[in-house]
């Protein structure tokens, strides 16, 4: 555990936790209303630990639905996961098994987001280099990073249930998230390619916003991934291979 | 609902959320994965994280599109940008953001 390396993956989380915390108070206060029991609760937060499907589960249970119809939508809503998954993955192969299983249980948007800007800086690489290239001191980072926005979920969970949401709207806190993303993504348009990803990206998500379970955000990442493919092809020379 | 359906369900919740976090974690390196599917790969932070972004900053709240100086939440978003695109800093970004959607609020956009 390198610390300095875990503390600076703390405090890259800072300005998302601002979001996140409100966020999670509300769903400890929705989940109140929607007639969980405050364990049930409180352990969606630390077993699904995922916040949208989370809000989506309460509503289902408020609701009666299934058992089939609230674990196949929490499944659909988290499906983006998996690209998480595949986009680090290639940085956690050496991992020691058991690190793994850790790894992967607190990979949400937010510890991604931070954290592959961490891998990357020091590997740019197409992904089957970059698995030779890097420290583990990019590991204590994620660790750093995924413990504090872990800790301020269940946290604020615990708030919202039992104190109800402490943080009025009107401080807009929410947008903090998406302030941070744009502060991590800017830097990260550094050739054509990319450019295009998140702009295909970007506008399909604001045309299929209105998809129910995020389908709309899983069809946006795909076409920018694709965007970004073809832009590669037709040009050549900023691609990862000369780079 | 009995109280026993409903810790089925969240630990359900939980296993298939905690499975699609892990497959390609556990399956890289076992399997060979296509050329294609690593260079795509490249693309997932930038085509991911401003499908997140646009639609907070173009669907304020959720609500309805909203191109035009009345958004406050896209005048914020775009002086971030930029503040971000200058400065490369996290911190002065989000500062900056917050202000000016706070300013805006102030003034009453």
């Amino acid at each position: 555990m390198n610390r300095s390396e875990f503390l600076a993956g703390v405090r890259a989380q800072l300005p998302i936790l601002l979001g996140v915390a409100p966020f999670g108070m509300i769903y400890g206060v929705l989940a109140m209303g929607a007639g969980l029991p405050s364990s049930a609760a409180q352990a969606m937060s630390s077993v699904v630990f995922a916040g949208s499907s989370q809000f989506i589960g309460a509503s289902l249970f408020a609701n009666s639905a299934p058992f089939l119809v609230i674990v196949v939508t929490t499944f659909v809503v988290n499906l983006r996961h998996a690209l998480y998954s595949a986009s680090i993955a290639p940085y956690l192969e050496r991992l020691p098994l058991r690190w793994k299983f850790l790894f992967a249980y607190l990979l949400t948007d937010e510890a991604y987001a931070v954290a592959i800007l961490r891998y990357r800086r020091d590997s740019p690489l197409p992904a089957g280099e970059e698995s030779r290239v890097r420290g583990k001191s990019h590991h204590s980072y994620y660790l750093g990073t995924a413990l504090a926005l872990w800790t301020t979920w269940q946290l604020s969970t615990a708030i919202g249930i039992f104190f109800g949401a402490q943080v009025p709207a009107s401080w807009a806190l929410d947008f903090a998230l998406p302030l941070t993303f744009i502060a991590i993504v800017i830097p990260a348009l550094a050739d054509r390619p990319a450019v295009v990803s998140a702009l295909v990206g970007a506008t399909v998500a604001v045309a299929a916003y209105e998809w129910p379970y995020k389908l709309g955000l899983m069809a946006a990442a795909l076409a920018g991934i694709i965007a970004g493919l073809i832009a590669e092809q037709l040009s050549p020379t900023t691609g990862p291979k000369s780079g | 609902m009995t109280p026993l359906q409903l810790w089925i369900t969240i630990g359900a919740m939980g296993l298939v959320t905690y499975l699609t976090r892990l497959s390609f974690i556990m399956a890289w390196g076992r399997l060979a994965m296509p050329d294609l599917v690593r260079r795509a790969l490249r693309y997932v932070p930038t085509a991911v994280l401003s499908a997140i972004i646009l639609p907070e900053l173009l669907r304020p709240g959720g609500g309805a599109l909203n191109v035009s100086l009345s958004n406050a939440r896209l005048i914020a978003g775009l002086a971030a940008a930029l503040v971000a695109w200058r400065t490369r800093n996290v911190l002065l970004t989000i500062t900056i953001g917050m202000a000016v959607l706070w300013g805006l609020g102030l003034i009453g956009v």
